[in-house]
């Protein structure tokens, strides 16, 4: 399956990048984090992060789908 | 605009108004400053990534839902992006009504939802020279506070 991964902040310097286009057999927004993770060193899983898929908050159960944008947001800190 | 993101100096006189109206006896606005100091170290300034398009319509479903709770006649939120000075208005939140009691808790609520769930981050810059991006993860879990 083909997903469009986005990285932000603290994520997007851990990655290295700010995007990437991944060819993966499909599963979860946490299962594709994960593979991320082994990918990319740096990049550490938080247990305040946050996913979106296509601009939507969703949850990292959520299974996705073919051509999906998915948002990577580390834990945020707004005001 | 119920919320929005701002990369120039917020107009805190204009955000006034904007929430203004004759059926209301209370104005409630809180403002998030940029302070000198986090966790013992020296800030000298503070930068804003905001990824808008989440941003934006999730700030406004966050408005929406005060005005479903609480008794309240008009909220806004503003919310700066890019490099911040010391003292300036990261963050603005307006709301009025016919009494107090809701205003002053439709407040509360827009700004604790606003730092939980909003795809916005902070990197401070230190006095010593460097610069780490803030990890709100222990705030939630430890009741810690960046508020002034």
């Amino acid at each position: 399956m083909k997903t469009k991964v986005r990285y932000f902040a603290l994520f997007r310097e851990q990655a290295g990048c700010a995007a990437e286009r991944v060819e993966w057999p499909g599963g979860t927004a946490s299962e594709l984090f994960q593979i991320m993770t082994e990918k990319h060193s740096a990049l550490k899983t938080e247990a305040a992060a946050l996913v979106a898929v296509n601009d939507e908050m969703t949850d990292w159960e959520t299974p996705l789908n073919e051509d999906d944008e998915v948002l990577f947001f580390p834990p945020v800190a707004g005001g | 605009m119920k919320f929005s993101v701002s990369n120039t100096v917020i107009d805190v006189t204009a955000a006034r108004k904007a929430v203004a109206d004759n059926s209301c006896g209370a104005l409630v606005v809180f403002e998030g400053w940029i302070r000198d100091h986090n966790e013992g170290r020296q800030v000298e300034r503070l930068e804003y990534e905001v990824y808008r398009p989440v941003a934006e319509k999730e700030g406004a479903r966050i408005i929406d839902e005060a005005l479903e709770r609480f008794a309240i006649s008009n909220a806004l939120c503003i919310h700066r992006e890019g490099l911040l000075e010391l003292g300036e208005v990261a963050v603005i939140v307006c709301v009025a009504s016919a009494h107090r009691g809701d205003a002053f808790d439709a407040c509360r609520y827009i700004i604790d939802q606003t730092k939980t769930r909003l795809p916005i981050w902070k990197k401070e810059h230190y006095l010593e020279g460097i610069s780490e991006w803030v990890n709100c993860e222990h705030c939630a879990a430890a009741g810690h506070s960046h508020e002034g």
